[in-house]
């Protein structure tokens, strides 16, 4: 079984999506020959050809538009998005077309597409790449947002989101594109959507988080466990629709809740898990919900970008607080 | 050298004075076609194609246009009555909308805005289907006719880029299929508009855009909305031919577009037919379009709609009569009506239908909104 990193798994399911159903066409920015600015789909173009791994111009609004008119006659485009902070001409196909379609044409037509891009900080990139905007999309309705956290899930949750018949955003992490290596089976399987993931099992205080934010997470969550408190760590993997009931279950156990993301937090998705516990869970907590984000500012050029992404210190500090009296 | 001849440009522009001999070199040229067949008095102003010279496609088209006609009217009369929501007419479009219709294949793939009534009923979109849309129900969108067609597209433009979608699926699969978008002048200012025509013509996609260019997107007139000559010679920045027709003429607009997917389908890629035409009605039943434009402009509009040409040009070549065209409206007003009373009887969905379609199977996480809105049913509003 081979040992390989996030985008590694990414491209695995991309090859073998295509290998085994020629509807998957991948299309975006430098995805051919060069195999994208990531290398996500590294060799696709040689495997299979420049029909099926298009270089398109450089045209956001025109990638995701051209995915929905390819979806709506048949074809599973997968089309890149080189950074998040370059998603946002596709936010009107996306929400107009790509979440509606089925809904308009009351089941005529459906749109199964996904809308890849890497996102988030950490890699010192240049202005307008480090963003976490996922709850845009995630706003929307009839637009899945599933978030994968390591190799394992990349692989299973793509092929997943390329199978799905409807739109669905995939934000890659691109901090831990090549942090970490896990064995992976090139076998087809692909994950549940539409459900949490739990990472760590804990009785004292639940985190949920997703993408990067994970490996922080787990990190406080060791520490916390050298000082007695133990941490269960849930990964919320698909942003929308969210899984609720794992997160209520675990909340009913350990009466904490902690809500970790890279993004701004003002209507982040953290406040719609805190929202939902709060609605369905509230006497089961022991203490107020804590939020630990990014701040409401813009995102920082990267000489400052760690002191605006949650640290493993925010986050222990912010389990902490759901034990103060 | 370059810039002296930067600086003849400059100064000269496009107009009159630019001569090849005060330049240095000139790299591209580029033309604009015009078509005309039938001028507004329904004289033949130009050779007339294959399909013109039988009087049944002739009066095929025709019929159409007057029931799309007779149609449009009695919309509007739904509208002002509260029997129909918002509506957007399609008077003065006909020849326009039945030409592009009456030139495509039932395979090819057909992506609207919101007023190309005429080309749908060509390709069997039932008059239900269209009321039922703007009377507030998305079943319209599920019509009958091609079932790849898209549905009304609102987003100005955003269509464009959905027929290119359709039409790289088409090529990719090796089928002999076209994708046609009609957008209005306004439309051309789109970033969408121009985005979907560099890449079909970097692609040699098998699809036709189509500008129905009715001189008024709402109250902005086209002199505000382009500088250029012709919608037609945006193509040329794409790389691909444009041209400009009589969009009040049915047959020119039916013989450019017959050209045109023929050229898409044997594989030469796409093209952009700018028809040229006049919006008689207000923008939709909201707007009142005497707040921003003449009397008699739109009087003029009048003199050259599409209808009386062809009727015209029938009539002188003994194919129509009186008669004929009183027993057509007869037949039209009847069709239409039996239409409106299918509309009208038509139950509302029940409230489930708000969450049925969003997708392929509903969320667990999504259930007990369903739920709440079945417990809370005709619970809202002005009761």
């Amino acid at each position: 079984m081979p040992r390989i990193t996030l985008i590694e798994a990414v491209t695995m399911a991309l090859a073998w999506e295509m290998e085994h159903d020629d509807r998957v066409i991948v299309l975006g920015e430098d995805v051919g020959v060069n195999g994208g600015v990531f290398r996500a789909t590294a060799g696709l173009q040689q495997r299979f050809g420049a029909d099926r791994v298009m270089d398109t111009p450089l045209a956001e609004s025109m990638i995701s538009g051209m995915a929905v008119g390819m979806a709506a006659q048949g074809l599973r485009p997968v089309a890149e998005i080189q950074f998040m902070g370059f998603i946002y001409p596709t936010v009107d196909m996306m929400i107009n077309h790509a979440g509606r379609l089925r809904n308009r044409t009351r089941g005529r037509m459906h749109v199964p597409m996904v809308l890849r891009a890497p996102f988030g900080g950490g890699i010192h990139a240049p202005e307008h790449h480090s963003e976490s905007t996922e709850a845009i999309f995630a706003h929307m309705p009839g637009i899945r947002v599933v978030v994968p956290s390591s190799p394992r899930r990349a692989y299973g949750l793509l092929l997943a989101a390329i199978r799905d018949p409807d739109p669905v955003v995939f934000l890659e992490p691109k901090r831990i594109y090549r942090l970490q290596k896990q064995e992976v089976e090139d076998n087809g399987e692909a994950l549940p959507l539409d459900t949490c993931y739990i990472l760590r099992e804990g009785d004292d205080v639940t985190i949920v988080t997703w993408g990067a934010m994970t490996f922080e997470t787990m990190k406080a969550a060791e520490e916390l466990d050298k000082e007695g408190i133990s941490a269960e760590v849930i990964d919320l993997a698909t942003i929308s629709p969210m899984d609720l009931d794992t997160i209520l279950e675990s909340v009913e156990k350990t009466g904490r809740l902690v809500i970790v993301h890279e993004a701004a937090r003002t209507c982040g998705v953290g406040a719609e898990v805190a929202a939902g516990v709060a609605e369905k869970g509230i006497w089961d907590l022991k203490a107020p919900i804590v939020r630990v984000t990014g701040y409401d500012t813009v995102m920082p050029l990267f000489r400052l970008e760690y002191e605006y992404l949650p640290s493993v210190a925010r986050i222990i500090d912010g389990v902490k607080k759901t034990f103060e009296d | 050298m370059y810039n002296a001849a930067l600086s003849a440009v400059l100064a000269l522009g496009s107009g009159p004075e630019y001569q090849e001999e005060n330049l240095v070199k000139t790299i591209a040229e580029f033309r604009i076609p015009y078509l005309q067949v039938l001028d507004p008095a329904g004289r033949v102003v130009a050779d007339l194609p294959e399909f013109a010279k039988d009087p049944e496609e002739l009066l095929r088209m025709y019929r159409l246009m007057v029931l799309t006609r007779t149609f449009d009217t009695k919309a509007i009369n739904l509208q002002r009555t509260g029997k129909l929501g918002t509506y957007a007419s399609c008077l003065g479009h006909e020849a326009a909308h039945v030409g592009v219709g009456a030139a495509m294949r039932p395979e090819d793939c057909f992506a609207p805005m919101y007023r190309e009534y005429g080309t749908q009923f060509w390709r069997g979109v039932k008059m239900e289907h269209v009321l039922l849309y703007w009377g507030g129900d998305e079943r319209g969108s599920d019509f009958s006719g091609p079932q790849h067609d898209f549905p009304w597209c609102v987003p100005i433009a955003t269509q464009c880029l959905h027929a290119a979608g359709a039409a790289l699926a088409f090529k990719l699969r090796n089928e002999p299929r076209c994708a046609v978008s009609v957008i209005g002048d306004g439309g051309t200012s789109q970033g969408d508009f121009y985005e979907a025509l560099n890449l079909a013509a970097v692609r040699d996609l098998p699809a036709v855009f189509v500008v129905v260019n009715n001189k008024w997107a709402i109250s902005v007139p086209l002199a505000l909305q382009t500088a250029s000559k012709t919608l037609a010679q945006k193509a040329i920045a794409a790389g691909m031919p444009g041209v400009q027709v009589d969009g009040n003429d049915v047959i020119a607009v039916r013989q450019t577009m017959e050209e045109a997917l023929e050229r898409a389908r044997s594989g030469h890629g796409p093209t952009l037919v700018e028809a040229v035409t006049y919006r008689l009605s207000d923008h939709t039943t909201a707007d009142d379009a005497s707040r921003y434009r003449d009397k008699a402009e739109v009087e003029d509009g009048w003199k050259i709609e599409p209808m009386i040409r062809i009727r015209k040009y029938l009539m002188d070549t003994g194919a129509w009569s009186e008669a004929d065209e009183a027993a057509l409206k007869a037949d039209c007003a009847q069709q239409v009506d039996a239409a409106v009373a299918s509309y009208l009887d038509t139950p509302v969905q029940p409230v489930e239908a708000i969450f049925d379609y969003m997708y392929a199977t509903l969320p667990e996480a999504m259930e007990e909104q369903r739920e709440t809105a079945r417990r809370f049913l005709n619970s809202g509003g002005h009761h």
